[in-house]
């Protein structure tokens, strides 16, 4: 037996020990490949499954489920994106943190531009989705002034509340059951009507009596979901907002997808009428194929996106729900101004021909320092980018903002919606073949020209002011001080269009250095106007006492 | 002869080996490996990155005249082969350990390749070109032609 060998012949047992040794280590080196042969098989299983099958349902949602925690667990890759738009991001011209920044404090001729209206007492940078409802109840335009539930158009998930609220007033049943049947339009145009009009904390208030989805658990996901219970309500909305209980939630899943199919749908009144104004109108629009397609057809019914619309025109619209401008203040139901067009100037021919329901002319605001009948743009984002060459070529919102991200050997489009500058790779290089730093720099190229631009139209603007207040303290009035008042309109209206919209010239370059063109083309008018009808009205001081800020679009005649 | 432990040893080794070859084998048929070896376009489809580029190929108008390795492989056997080898040991290195940029992007080798490919077939038109042929670090066919093969 060699292991009783006497140990004086060592050099017989060399040969086996050395095989031993050679046998232990390809044991070894055997095992370990096999450990990442197995583990390569279960990789490889792991993507051919994700392949195969998009997503498993384990819980039911329906359209009154505006909590996103149960789609989250059916759409867990899709629900992580869209929960990270509470995180903070920057880009060099816009950005978030914990309390965004005052705008009127980095840009101080915003206040002289606002004067009268609430945004000159509270305006700051954006933040994320997740944040719209809490920023809502913050902001000091909401709980100092008196605003319409119309705000809730865009800033809750407050579809099943239209419905309820509609179905109630046809006298019908708005039980969870009869909200959860169906999209039901009819009431839910009913319902946008009423809550429109209501008082912003009265709206609140609707939305938390509405079921949403998971009626056993009342703690809100985002921010700004829930009121402080037990407080007692008091006369300000803030501390009425306080007393509220419940779980109310920022424009999430059910918004933009059918719960039964998942296909993205419009949800908002506001854009459908919107939308049929401008399918109505001659303007030509070549980036909305449908629309073009519907005006050839017999026009018996009025354009209907939800089953007109390609899936790319949807991946637009879905957003152009509430990145546009509309009127949205106490004295009418929420509209989009779009029955000439898209463009800047025929929005504002559109609000020169309105009336509102009592018949008086349409505006959003009287100037505080001169008393122009003023309108505020909001943020023009989706009409700006009509008149850009993205749209031209058929590049939707979700191209850019929401791109097609892979999760293992998934594709899904990243909820996190944000900046493209955030993620160049995804949102640009898709397309553009060039190195992320080179794009990089072409947007802000594009974007240090316009800021330079809005900045210039901006010192023209506040000339203009200084201008008018000395024609006025000499006495200009009558049909000359309203030759000046159309003028400064038109000067503030443009600035604002594009100094409001959220990309800083990026999703139409040209088209925004055109309407800032003019926006210091009407200010230096209005200025030389002053300047003739009352020599030197530049630099003689207004005497007109600044209007205090109402906020909300007025109803009585200036004194 | 072997002593008993000795034949344990081999025993062993050759249970693990066995093993080793036997997972080995089946990871290599359902990672369709022997689809690797064939010309089949299929093929670079299997790890699901270049979807996107597949499904635009079957669109595109070389569709009828050119299949995946026509433009992306040299074609001597030799350095058909070479190719192959180093694009899939860092295609599955890359999507195995989930690390790579996206989108993806044509490697500058790879891309001489293509160039190659390109003049290969169209030589009778673009050989008066200037750098058509020789000068391929001058002027990329796919820089205008971008879409000829596939998007996106």
């Amino acid at each position: 037996m060699s292991e009783n060998q006497p140990a004086a012949t060592p050099p017989a047992n060399q040969p086996p020990r050395r095989l031993f040794l050679m046998f232990l280590a390809a044991l070894a080196a055997t095992i370990l490949l096999t450990v990442a042969v197995t583990a390569l098989l279960v990789s490889i299983i792991e993507r051919k499954r994700e392949a195969r099958q998009p997503y498993f349902q384990v819980v039911a949602v329906d359209e009154t489920t505006t909590d996103p925690e149960p789609w989250a667990r059916n759409w867990p890759r899709q629900f992580d994106r869209y929960q990270r738009t509470v995180d903070v991001t920057h880009t060099r011209f816009g950005g978030s943190s914990a309390m965004p920044q005052q705008k009127l404090d980095r840009e101080p001729w915003l206040r002289r531009l606002y004067a009268g209206y609430a945004f000159s007492i509270d305006y700051r940078e954006r933040r994320g989705h997740a944040y719209m409802l809490y920023d809502q109840e913050q902001t000091e335009r909401v709980m100092q002034r008196p605003q319409a539930g119309a705000c809730l158009h865009c800033h809750a998930s407050v579809v099943p509340t239209w419905r309820r609220l509609g179905l109630e007033a046809m006298g019908k049943p708005a039980d969870a059951a009869a909200l959860a049947a169906d999209f039901n339009w009819p009431a839910v145009n009913r319902g946008f009507e009423i809550a429109s009009l209501m008082r912003y904390a009265d709206a609140h208030a609707e939305l938390l009596k509405t079921p949403d989805g998971t009626p056993h658990e009342n703690v809100p996901l985002m921010p700004g979901g829930t009121g402080r219970p037990g407080a007692a309500p008091g006369p300000t909305t803030r501390e009425m907002l306080a007393s509220h209980v419940g779980e109310a939630h920022p424009v999430s899943c059910v918004d933009c997808h059918d719960p039964r199919s998942m296909q993205i749908r419009i949800t908002r009144p506001g854009f459908v009428r919107g939308i049929q104004a401008l399918a109505q109108s001659k303007e030509p629009l070549p980036h909305l194929p449908s629309v073009e397609r519907w005006r050839k057809g017999n026009r018996a019914k009025p354009y209907d996106p939800n089953a007109e619309a390609t899936r790319q025109e949807m991946r637009s619209f879905v957003c152009g729900q509430c990145h546009v401008e509309y009127y949205c203040a106490p004295r009418e139901v929420i509209f989009f101004p779009w029955g000439k067009g898209l463009k800047a100037e025929q929005i504002e021919a559109y609000y020169d021909q309105h009336k509102f329901p009592d018949g008086t002319p349409f505006m959003d605001y009287r100037h505080g320092e001169t008393g122009a009948p003023s309108y505020k743009a909001q943020h023009p984002e989706f009409e700006l980018w009509s008149q850009g060459v993205h749209a031209r070529s058929g590049v939707a919102c979700a191209d850019c903002h929401m791109p097609y991200i892979r999760d293992g050997a998934m594709k899904i489009s990243d909820h996190w919606v944000r900046s493209p500058l955030l993620m160049v790779n995804n949102a640009c290089q898709t397309c553009h073949n060039f190195p992320e730093a080179e794009l990089t720099a072409r947007v802000e190229a594009i974007q240090g020209r316009t800021a330079e631009l809005i900045q210039r139209s901006a010192s023209a603007m506040t000339a203009m002011l200084d201008a008018i207040g000395g024609a006025q303290a000499a006495g200009v009035s009558g049909p000359q001080l309203e030759a000046l008042y159309k003028l400064q309109r038109q000067a503030q209206w443009r600035l604002d269009f594009i100094a409001s919209e959220n990309s800083m010239g990026f999703h139409a370059p040209q088209e925004a250095a055109r309407v800032l063109a003019e926006a210091i083309d009407y200010a230096r008018q209005a200025q030389v106007l002053a300047e003739q009808l009352a020599p030197g009205a530049t630099t003689r001081p207004s005497t007109r006492p600044v209007v205090p800020v109402q906020g909300v679009t007025p109803t009585a005649r200036p004194q | 002869m072997f002593r008993p432990a000795a034949t344990t040893f081999l025993l062993a080794m050759a249970l693990t080996l066995g093993v080793f070859i036997g997972v080995g084998a089946y990871t290599f048929s359902y990672g369709e490996g022997f689809s690797y070896l064939s010309t089949d376009p299929r093929a670079c489809v299997n790890c699901h990155i270049m979807r996107d580029q597949y499904d635009s190929w079957q669109k595109s108008s070389h569709h009828a005249a050119a299949k995946c390795i026509d433009c992306h492989l040299p074609h001597d056997f030799v350095g058909k082969y070479i190719a192959k080898a180093d694009n899939g040991w860092r295609h599955s290195w890359a999507f195995t350990f989930q690390d790579f940029h996206e989108p993806i992007r044509i490697t500058p080798r790879n891309a001489r390749i293509l160039q190659n490919n390109c003049v290969s077939c169209h030589e009778g038109i673009v050989h008066q070109m200037a750098g058509g042929v020789a000068g391929i670090e001058a002027m990329s066919c796919v820089h205008c032609h971008a879409n000829v093969g596939h998007g996106p």
